[in-house]
């Protein structure tokens, strides 16, 4: 390549006149976000496939294939006086909001502080590690949240759930995603390098959290010994909120506060770790 | 537009920047130079207005950044030692959302990508994804996002280590107008022949402190002679033959792989070696540049 030059033209007008930086204070996170956006953007396809593709395996094989064996032995409202599947929803529902929401939170830090560096890059501009923080957070809620309608699609086709249901398991799962996103989010952020740490964590937390957290049966059919595990899963935690306001299974009003402040409060512990390392390692 | 004094910053026991002093004018480039670990990123990160100073005083675009971090980050551009594109979005893309952080509208960037392109050279790789461009092109696409907001001042740290000859001098080129344009630039580099070239005044910093401070041209003058031959007797000899010459020209160096005379005139006192019977295997007579600047005020070489 010689070195021809290009007799390139700059307008320059300064920053001065070109930046309101009262419109960034407040729209600082969503900038971020919209960088997400387009960032998943490029995996679109994978992320349809595998929002569709995830459910549709899991109706067949475990919603259809044991739910027939459970309905067959227990009658057809054998278990909570519904059908398996009914039963079966708002785990499953959980589950897939979490799995959304944390690759969002988990692969971008690592990609923002390791990968490509590119937090070092956003805290150069005006943006505040706060605001990338937060716009982490609402790219990984979007995602949560179209994932989530994903999902009820495939279960309203397959007679899972009803239409009007639709709205109460919504909320409790993508509240139950949208709040160990956060966690995630703050465990991601102390993370320094790439060692297969997130491998772990998938086979050893997220994968016992599924199946210990009353997800296939009541938790309380679990010996006791087994059943802390769902105690501290979001997973249960959403599913008892959800299977209580789609279809009326009893739940102690303590418990349903419980769940509530449970979440509410993983979601805020959270965000302020995440937030206070995020501003530790982008202003060393 | 940037006053420093003394200013220090101090990572636990390890003192980084050691009460440096200097200031940037506007329009002017300013360079700091020094081998790796001299105080020069944590400077400039300082400068960014992303790292906190532990004592001392900065103030840039006459506002404490300590205080003032996001208002002043507007109006500057970065340019980082290590490049961090999206290796997945495309080259426009890269520099759209780096304009987006800014707050920038998208109509005006649609535009300003436009010019910001061809200024890095880069129109026809416009919708190529960041991954497949070669490492040149990346650095000059940095260096163009880098002046997405039209900043004041625009921070380069070590532009172009690890480009090849033939990219330097098209980002130098592209430096150089810049400067031309009136955009204060401060450059951090451990290459001399890279400060010679782009700045007017720089620093030279070792160990977290300023070891001298000027033009190029001047620090040569003050520091060093007019030409410096460089003799290689072979790397067992050279401090024999160092004893024997030592008395030739003003100053003499000896490295473990060549000698440094300085004096005048070079071609003088290799013929005085040839008389003295001493036979070099290799010769060569050189202006003095800032690297014998560097030399002759720490003892060291600045690339190990």
């Amino acid at each position: 390549m010689s070195a021809q030059i290009s007799e390139a033209k700059l307008t320059w007008q300064g920053s001065t006149k070109l930046i309101d930086l009262n419109k960034v204070r407040l729209w600082g996170p969503w900038f971020v976000a919209e960088y997400r956006l387009r960032n998943m953007s490029k995996w679109m396809w994978a992320l349809i496939a595998f929002g569709l593709g995830n459910p549709l395996l899991y109706l067949m094989s475990v919603g259809i294939g044991i739910g027939a064996l459970v309905n067959k032995n227990l009658g057809p409202n054998g278990i909570d006086g519904v059908g398996y599947l009914t039963f079966l929803a708002p785990a499953l529902l959980a589950t897939a909001a979490i799995q959304a929401a944390m690759d969002e939170t988990t692969f971008p830090t690592l990609q923002g502080f390791v990968w490509d560096r590119s937090f070092f890059s956003m805290i150069a501009t005006q943006l505040r590690s706060r605001d990338i923080v937060g716009g982490i957070m609402i790219a990984s809620a979007i995602r949560c949240i179209v994932n989530t309608v994903f999902y009820e699609l495939v279960l309203l086709a397959f007679g899972a759930i009803t239409l009007e249901s639709i709205p109460v398991l919504s909320f409790s799962a993508i509240f139950a995603g949208i709040a160990f996103a956060c966690v995630m989010l703050a465990v991601s952020s102390y993370v320094e390098e790439d060692d297969g740490f997130f491998a772990l964590v998938g086979r050893f937390i997220i994968a016992p959290m599924f199946m210990f957290s009353g997800t296939f049966y009541p938790l309380t059919s679990l010996p006791i010994y087994l059943q802390w595990i769902g105690w501290i899963s979001p997973v249960w935690h959403s599913t008892d909120i959800g299977r209580n306001l789609s279809y009326g299974h009893a739940v102690e009003p303590w418990l349903m506060f419980v769940h509530f402040a449970y979440l509410a409060a993983i979601m805020v512990a959270g965000l302020l770790v995440a937030n206070r390392k995020f501003g530790m390692r982008l202003n060393k | 537009m940037i006053v420093a004094k003394g200013l220090t910053k101090k990572y636990e026991d390890f003192v980084a920047v050691d009460g440096i002093t200097f200031s940037v004018k506007r329009g002017e480039s300013f360079g700091l130079l020094g081998p790796n670990g001299a105080g020069k990123s944590t400077t400039m990160r300082m400068i960014a207005s992303t790292s906190q100073r532990t004592s001392g005083d900065l103030t840039i675009l006459g506002k404490d950044p300590n205080k003032f971090g996001p208002e002043i980050r507007a109006h500057l551009g970065v340019v980082p030692q290590q490049d961090s594109h999206d290796r997945e979005l495309k080259t426009w893309e890269n520099l759209y959302i780096y304009g987006r952080y800014f707050g920038l509208s998208r109509k005006f960037l649609k535009a300003k990508i436009v010019e910001l392109l061809e200024f890095a050279q880069l129109t026809d790789k416009r919708d190529t994804k960041v991954s497949a461009l070669s490492g040149g092109m990346q650095r000059r696409l940095t260096i163009a996002r880098g002046m997405v907001n039209e900043p004041e001042i625009l921070m380069l740290d070590e532009p172009t280590t690890g480009l090849d000859p033939q990219a330097r001098h098209i980002l130098w080129d592209r430096l150089f107008r810049l400067k031309e344009e009136g955009v204060t630039l401060v450059i951090t580099t451990h290459y001399m022949d890279e400060a010679e070239q782009l700045c007017d005044r720089l620093i030279v910093m070792d160990k977290g402190k300023i070891m001298a401070e000027g033009a190029p041209a001047e620090l040569i003058k003050k520091y060093s002679s007019k030409e410096v031959l460089e003799v290689r007797f072979g790397s067992k000899n050279n401090a024999e033959a160092g004893q024997k010459i030592a008395h030739l020209g003003d100053r003499i160096e000896t490295l473990p792989d060549r000698i440094l005379v300085y004096s005048e005139d070079g071609e003088k006192i290799l013929k005085q070696i040839h008389k003295m019977g001493l036979e070099p295997q290799t010769s060569l007579v050189r202006r003095s540049s800032l690297e014998d600047v560097f030399l002759r005020l720490t003892g060291r070489t600045l690339v190990d």
